[in-house]
């Protein structure tokens, strides 16, 4: 049991990322537990997403973009020459600030667009597979009687579940989600969080967010990060959640979740 | 002072608005003037005949236009199947990959073709098939309009795929769907609407023009659906019959008008239709 959790740890060695000559985020290492919810949080600009966005890779998407340093998933460098970042994310889900369910595809299809998209025809089993991911995004009894309707059609805190649902039904073994309830009224939002929670007994969520208040909620781990002297992120801070907003142990840390400044 | 100052802003307001609508229905008039003036002479020269037979020589009554309406028809098919794959690819190209110095040299040779005169592009053809060939044909004529097409479809189907949200390329990639998929399948999907659109805006501009096939199509009194064989179209058609002395042929002149816009008209509308069912149906 133990090691099955250990391949969804994630090691983050000495990772550096940024665009062109900007470097957006500066030797951050930390360890990010398996099956729990890790928040990263910290000023605008301090290089949050960017920092998720190397956990999938999809950082190196946007031009200009560059990465140093290691990330081991499970004890694999996902860095490494082997790796091909299109099997990686079918490991690493992720989740935007916007929901971006795709327009043009029913609610059902969205949520097997993951497994469609990977291959030639229909595989078998979608029918099972749309149910049992709507219901693990807590999404199933408001859709079941409109599986057909866009997805553009739901309500944005349903939309958002939906794009939860399209992650799940890959099966991965990390969640990353990029301000996941910015977008959200405060209803929705509590849906989410409680959602996260049952979801990270099966998988590691990590979590970016500008709302404190959030973080402090649902997540098992903080790590806090600020810019540097030349604006590049650097993480101040990594520990449990609860000693992170009672007792943190760096200055800064404590300035912000005091609402001093950020 | 202030009360002034806001009854001027409304005699402005009321200025501007007054000349947008007035231009607007100038613009309209002069469509309808147009479409009106060319129903109206038209429509008599219309009858079964005119869409079933061959063109008569002159001083026999009867006769149509089929044969050059089944050729513009091959000829406009044909343009569009060697423009709309070459363009949607190249259009592809420019948005999703063409960042670069390649982009921006076919972005600008794009730019530079649509504004070859369209008798430049005839005479391309022309050297490049007819010369070649020693005959003229629907073929080269086809190769002509098709050029005409490219840079419509190049330029439209990257407008259209830009402004297709990030965030959908990013939805689709981060499920560790390939690119090339997330491209096909998703980013091309929404973009679909308007990429018709533009594909039968292209294909309505160019089946109206008759200088490019002066020296390729160069017209055919006879059946002809050999692709190698020059070939009737109606805008060659019409040109012939306009300038002709003869009343019969310049009332059928006006048919083959009011035909060619009917034409026009038809692909817009069955391009919209397809948008709304692509659109309904997502």
């Amino acid at each position: 049991m133990r090691d099955a959790n250990e391949s969804r740890a994630i090691q983050i060695e000495e990772l550096t990322a940024g665009f062109g000559s900007f470097t957006a985020v500066r030797q951050v290492s930390l360890r990010i537990p398996p099956n729990k919810i890790t928040a990263i949080i910290g000023p605008s600009g301090s290089g949050k997403s960017t920092l998720v966005r190397c956990l999938n890779r999809l950082h190196e998407e946007v031009r200009g973009a560059w990465m140093q340093g290691r990330v081991r998933l499970g004890g694999h460098d996902i860095f490494a020459t082997d790796v091909d970042p299109v099997q990686l994310r079918r490991r690493v889900g992720m989740v935007f600030q916007r929901p971006n369910p795709f327009p043009t595809m029913s609610v059902a299809e969205n949520v097997v667009a993951g497994l469609r998209l990977n291959r030639w025809g229909r595989p078998a089993g979608l029918d099972d597979r749309i149910e049992e991911s709507l219901r693990r995004a807590a999404l199933w009894e408001q859709v079941k009687d409109k599986l057909h309707v866009s997805g553009a059609s739901l309500s944005g805190g349903q939309q958002q579940r939906l794009c939860i649902a399209r992650a799940l039904a890959v099966e991965p073994d990390v969640l990353l989600m990029d301000e996941p309830c910015s977008a959200l009224d405060p209803v929705a939002t509590f849906k989410i969080e409680e959602l996260m929670k049952e979801l990270a007994e099966d998988i590691t969520i990590v979590i970016v967010t500008h709302n404190m208040q959030q973080a402090a909620r649902v997540s098992d781990y903080t790590a806090f990060l600020m810019m540097g002297e030349d604006r590049a992120g650097e993480l101040v801070e990594f520990g449990p959640t609860d000693r992170i907003f009672t007792n943190p142990s760096d200055k800064r840390t404590e300035d912000y979740i005091t609402g001093r400044f950020g | 002072m202030t009360m002034n100052h806001y009854r001027w802003r409304k005699i402005t307001n009321v200025l501007m608005v007054g000349t947008a609508t007035l231009s607007a229905t100038l613009a309209a008039l002069a469509l309808i003037a147009v479409l009106a003036f060319v129903l109206v002479k038209g429509v008599s020269a219309l009858n079964a005949d005119f869409f079933l037979r061959l063109p008569t020589p002159v001083g026999v009554p009867g006769g149509g236009v089929a044969n050059a309406i089944v050729g513009s028809l091959i000829v406009v098919g044909l343009a569009a199947l060697f423009a709309v794959p070459v363009g949607l690819g190249t259009g592809i190209y420019l948005s999703e990959f063409g960042d670069n110095r390649f982009g921006d040299l076919v972005r600008y040779l794009a730019d530079v073709l649509a504004g070859v005169p369209s008798i430049v592009m005839g005479i391309f053809a022309y050297i490049i098939i007819v010369a070649r060939q020693g005959h003229f044909s629907a073929l080269s004529g086809s190769f002509a309009l098709g050029m005409m097409m490219l840079p419509a479809i190049v330029r439209t189907t990257e407008e259209m795929l830009r402004m297709v949200p990030n965030t959908l390329r990013e939805g689709a990639l981060a499920l560790g769907v390939p690119r090339w998929r997330a491209i096909v399948s998703v980013v091309l999907p929404a973009a679909a609407g308007g990429v018709i659109t533009g594909i039968m805006l292209a294909i309505g501009r160019i089946a109206g023009e008759t200088a490019p096939l002066l020296f390729t199509a160069f017209g055919n009194p006879y059946w002809n659906t050999n692709v190698n064989e020059p070939v009737a179209t109606l805008p060659l058609t019409l040109f012939t019959y306009a300038i002709s002395p003869y009343d019969d042929w310049q009332s059928k002149a006006w048919g083959t008008a009011l035909v060619l816009v009917g034409l026009v008209l038809i692909a817009n509308l069955i391009g919209r239709r397809v948008w709304r069912n692509v659109g309904a149906q997502k």
